[in-house]
């Protein structure tokens, strides 16, 4: 009997690998209401934990009396910093080199900030009591303007610290100022300047926004007093970071901590960052002896844990006349609230900032950032970004356009002549990041010719020409942006988080019937990385995805990694799935060779099996050689079949785009109306190109969001405004657009697959497009920048202030 | 504080039980009888997670007391699929069409766009968009959930058509 072999493309379309638009796997449970989040967890004897918050920006407190409290049926406790004192845990440390108490004492900082925690038999008990929590305060001045955070009489914030002048990242000039972080060439930069035949500056801010993910933060805490173990559910973008966290601040042993990410609704940087919340559910059950739960709501959300950007960039641009860019210049001004929270990595105190060079050929430049206290909020996370990257290219491609204004260039044709060249690649910027690969000018061509942008602006001609003459009241803008994200933290040379190395990992266990789990040191928040994940298996092994499980979360089981955030799991934790991968490979080619009695030399790999070169038919398939694995003895070879791979990045990965968008915008009312957003990305190798497309989705749905409506807020006493749904701007289907995706493929050289990550280039280049689009509305009639968020009350307010309303 | 003797039906299943007047449904739901399947996410009525079909209506049970559904008609995203567990079009055409990442708004979407389509059953794709502002979703952008609910509306229809 002959069996035929299938040809190649046939077996491998059934493994469902890279590049196929594999169904998730995911969707199963989450469509029929089986989803496992954290609020699903319900144990014996679980308590509710919630707090009391301060209502003052800036107070002392007096007293705190918690005998009412206590008198609430059900309450079990009240905890306020004088029970922390003892166990040292009022402060914790953050991921900045900072601390943050983790409840108030002495003062409070910043609104709603972490008073008392009430614990109590259920939800309703606890909130009752945390309205009879006696606190009595005195108010103090607040500091809300960041820009005069260093004012000679401005309030001393941070009494904790205020004889500490070496902060984390060099000395402190000012009881509220925290670093300086300095890159760059700063006298040649300034030569640049002075030599330029135009400079174009502008002071740029980015507003304080929140990345606001569907499910709020939470966690159940559960202590074993049996077997000492802890163990802690919660949503977290990186476990094994809490658990190393949790075990320095607990001094409980790291092998007695188990840290559990369930299901998670949505993260975009919200749940990097450890939070007051986690602490004070850990002592609760460590205190009870039971677990304890506590959910934040949506308003605690907004306003306590990781608020983004609040960057104000001022900037200058130096060129020749013919548009060719000569040095850039930037000062941050960084307000990071009342607490350094700002997760990035140790040596970066501004994140990835110095990418702000963008997709340009700049041959110098020179960047400065100044933290400083004020009393809102700690946080600082990356909002659906790498660490500051959107704030870094929402800056530069500001700063293009405010240049072509000054230069009268069309902003296309500008950013076309400044762009680093396909040949210059790998290219080492100014300010020191060598990007690994790129192809801009084919990109942005791609994307001019598709939306037909000449055509566009003769249609925007006609449109100001119609409007001058009074025959319409809208006005069309044009907002071209390319962007260049970093992403894939990062080399652990470089590269840490609280001394912890940013490498990823995969374990790979293959069954004898020839299935196989794979678990990684990410965890999805809907990425749907146990469907890519598997593809990208799935070739590597020739075992089809279906028959491969995908498990992240669980600090037990899952090999150490540190998580998902900054668009790292494809370069970083999949690179090790296709390493991981690899070894099996080279495992199952040895047994193969057994089998088959050749030399491992005489093998070639085929899709799903190992053949005989030259002879296909003389074959061991991948589902054969685990099951010899397993059954056989084999001279020389350990019985099983299994791999574990830590990946240390050699480089960043580069994902870039071109957004053109296009708005319509009623000049007497502010609406503005995208007729059209049309997003090109490359993102390298792709892996699921549903999932992808999805991605750029969601990701231009949040730039829509920050760039057209979402501000958090702060009155001069240090009231929070903005921070409920009520205010916060989330878009619905109304407001959302119709997205037009596009791509090029440029594969990242050193990423074992070529892959870069995607998920969060469109809210990079997003933001920008949408910003441009607008400002270019106005710029016939001589506006440079409006600031953000773009929403109807700024927009009309624009118009007015050219004297359009007249 | 003294409860409320309360009864309804819950995705067919006939429910009685003592609740305080102030227990929300969405509490009452999650947590006396582990429905998980609705979400909570802003407790202000805004994001739509809590979503459930109650007497023929999308309603946010974040919004309603217990107390206030006495009496009432449930259906929440565990009552979706047939008793045999086929499952409905929604939930397979949002597989079909990626219309979901995270999950968490997934229920609360799919209970919504049910009761859009027994109001409607062709909309379009303004109305669908308009059908389900009530329900906020950060992951997808909302295009592919259209595109479900469009796919969902054809599946539905078609037999009917078949028929004639």
């Amino acid at each position: 009997m002959t069996i035929q072999t299938p040809p190649s493309t046939e077996r491998a379309e059934k493994l469902q690998g890279l590049g196929c638009a594999r169904k998730r796997v995911e969707d199963a449970r989450f469509t029929q209401g089986k989803g496992h989040y954290v609020d699903d967890i319900k144990l014996p004897g679980m308590l509710f934990g919630d707090f009391v918050r301060s209502p003052y920006g800036h107070a002392r407190i007096v007293s705190i009396d918690k005998d009412a409290a206590l008198a609430v049926p059900g309450v079990v406790a009240v905890l306020t910093a004088e029970d922390l004192i003892p166990l040292d845990l009022h402060y914790m440390p953050t991921l900045a080199g900072d601390v943050q108490a983790v409840l108030a004492h002495e003062k409070v900082l910043f609104q709603n900030q972490e008073v008392a925690f009430v614990i109590a038999e259920d939800r309703y008990a606890a909130a009752d009591a945390v309205e009879l929590v006696e606190v009595e305060y005195a108010e103090l001045p607040a500091l809300t303007d960041p820009f005069e955070a260093m004012n000679e009489d401005a309030p001393l914030l941070r009494e904790d610290i205020k004889d500490k002048m070496e902060g984390a990242h060099g000395p402190r000039r000012h009881h509220n100022h925290i670093f300086t972080w300095e890159v760059g060439e700063k006298a040649e930069t300034e030569k640049a300047l002075a030599d330029a035949e135009v400079v174009a500056e502008e002071l740029i801010s980015y507003q304080r926004v929140h990345p606001c993910p569907l499910e709020t933060c939470g966690c159940v805490a559960s202590m074993d007093k049996i077997n000492g173990k802890l163990t802690v559910w919660g949503t977290f973008q990186a476990p094994h970071a809490v658990r190393t966290v949790a075990s320095l601040i607990s001094k409980i042993p790291e092998h007695n901590i188990r840290i559990i990410s369930p299901d998670i609704g949505g993260g975009f940087g919200n749940k990097v960052g450890v939070y007051p919340g986690y602490i004070c559910s850990i002592v609760a059950s460590i205190v009870t002896g039971v677990p304890v739960k506590w959910v934040e709501d949506r308003i605690e959300n907004l306003s306590t844990t990781a608020f983004a950007r609040d960057y104000h960039m001022t900037g200058k641009i130096a060129a020749k006349r013919d548009g060719t860019i000569t040095g850039l210049w930037c000062h941050v001004l960084a307000d990071h609230g009342a607490f350094d929270a700002c997760a990035d990595p140790t040596k970066f105190p501004a994140g990835f900032f110095n990418i702000c060079t963008g997709s340009y050929d700049i041959p110098v430049a020179f960047v400065s950032v100044d933290g400083v206290y004020t009393n809102k909020a700690p946080g600082g996370v990356a909002y659906r970004c790498s660490f500051r990257v959107t704030e870094a290219s929402y800056f530069i491609e500001r700063m293009i356009d405010v240049l072509a204004r000054k230069l009268n260039m069309d902003p296309a044709e500008l950013r076309i002549k400044n762009f680093i060249r396909k040949e210059q690649f790998p290219y080492t910027s100014a300010l020191g990041w060598e990007y690994d690969s790129g192809d801009y000018h084919t990109a942005m061509q791609q994307a001019l010719d598709t939306t037909d942008y000449r055509m566009l602006r003769e249609q925007q001609a006609a449109n100001r020409r119609a409007f001058a003459n009074g025959e319409t009241r809208t006005l069309m803008g044009i907002g071209v942006a390319f962007f260049t994200e970093i992403v894939g933290a990062g080399p652990v040379k470089n590269c840490d988080i609280l001394g912890l190395g940013m490498f990823d990992s995969c374990e790979i266990r293959i069954h004898p019937t020839g299935s196989a789990i794979a678990r990684l040191g990410t965890i999805s928040q809907g990425q749907g990385h146990a469907t890519t994940f598997a593809q990208i298996l799935a070739s590597e092994i020739g075992i089809p995805a279906d028959q491969i499980t995908v498990e992240e979360g669980d600090t037990d089981t899952a090999p150490y990694g540190l998580g998902t955030y900054g668009s790292r799991s494809t370069p970083v934790a999949g690179a090790a799935t296709a390493m991981a991968g690899r070894k099996i490979r080279a495992k199952a080619q040895m047994i193969a060779a057994y089998l088959l009695e050749v030399h491992d030399d005489d093998l070639e790999w085929d899709v799903d099996r190992f053949h005989v070169k030259g002879n296909p038919e003389k074959a061991k398939t991948m589902a054969e050689i685990a099951f010899a694995a397993y059954n056989q003895a084999i001279p020389g070879i350990e019985p099983g079949l299994e791999a574990v791979s830590y990946y240390d990045p050699p480089n960043m990965t580069y994902p870039f785009g071109a957004y053109i968008c296009v708005v319509d915008i009623d000049v007497d009312t502010g609406v503005t109306d995208v007729r059209r957003f049309y997003a090109l990305d490359d993102c390298g190798t792709r892996i699921n190109p549903m999932v992808i497309e999805g991605q750029v989705h969601g990701g231009l749905t949040e730039a829509l969001a920050i760039a057209m409506g979402q501000e958090i807020t702060y009155d001069e006493i240090g009231n929070v405004h903005g921070a409920s749904l009520m205010d916060f701007y989330l878009p619905t289907a109304v407001e959302t657009p119709f997205w037009e995706t596009d791509h090029t493929v440029t594969p990242s050289p050193h990423h074992p697959i070529g892959a870069k990550g995607v998920g969060e280039s469109p809210n990079v280049g997003g933001v920008s497009a949408f910003s441009n689009a607008v400002n270019d509305a106005f710029a016939h009639l001589g506006l440079v920048h409006t600031e953000m968020p773009h929403d109807h009350w700024r927009v009309w307010n624009t118009a007015h202030q050219l004297g359009l309303h007249k | 504080m003294s409860k409320s003797h309360i009864k309804m039906t819950i995705n067919g299943r006939s429910v009685e039980a003592l609740v305080e007047p102030r227990t929300l449904l969405i509490h009452f739901l999650r947590e006396d009888q582990a429905l998980t399947g609705p979400h909570i996410g802003c407790d202000t009525g805004h994001c739509g997670a809590c979503t459930v079909d109650l007497d023929g209506k999308s309603v946010k049970s974040c919004m309603v007391f217990a107390a206030q559904a006495d009496g009432s008609e449930i259906t929440t995203i565990e009552g979706m699929a047939a008793p045999d567990g086929t499952l409905h079009a929604l939930q397979e055409a949002f597989r079909e069409h990626h219309g979901l990442q995270c999950g968490y708004c997934t229920p609360g979407m799919i209970t919504r766009a049910y009761r859009l389509l027994q109001e409607n059953p062709d909309p379009s794709v303004d109305e669908i968009r308009y059908g389900i502002s009530g329900n906020l979703c950060r992951c997808t952008g909302y295009q592919n959930i259209v595109k479900a609910i469009q796919a969902a509306a054809e599946t539905l229809s078609a037999p009917k058509e078949a028929a004639e």
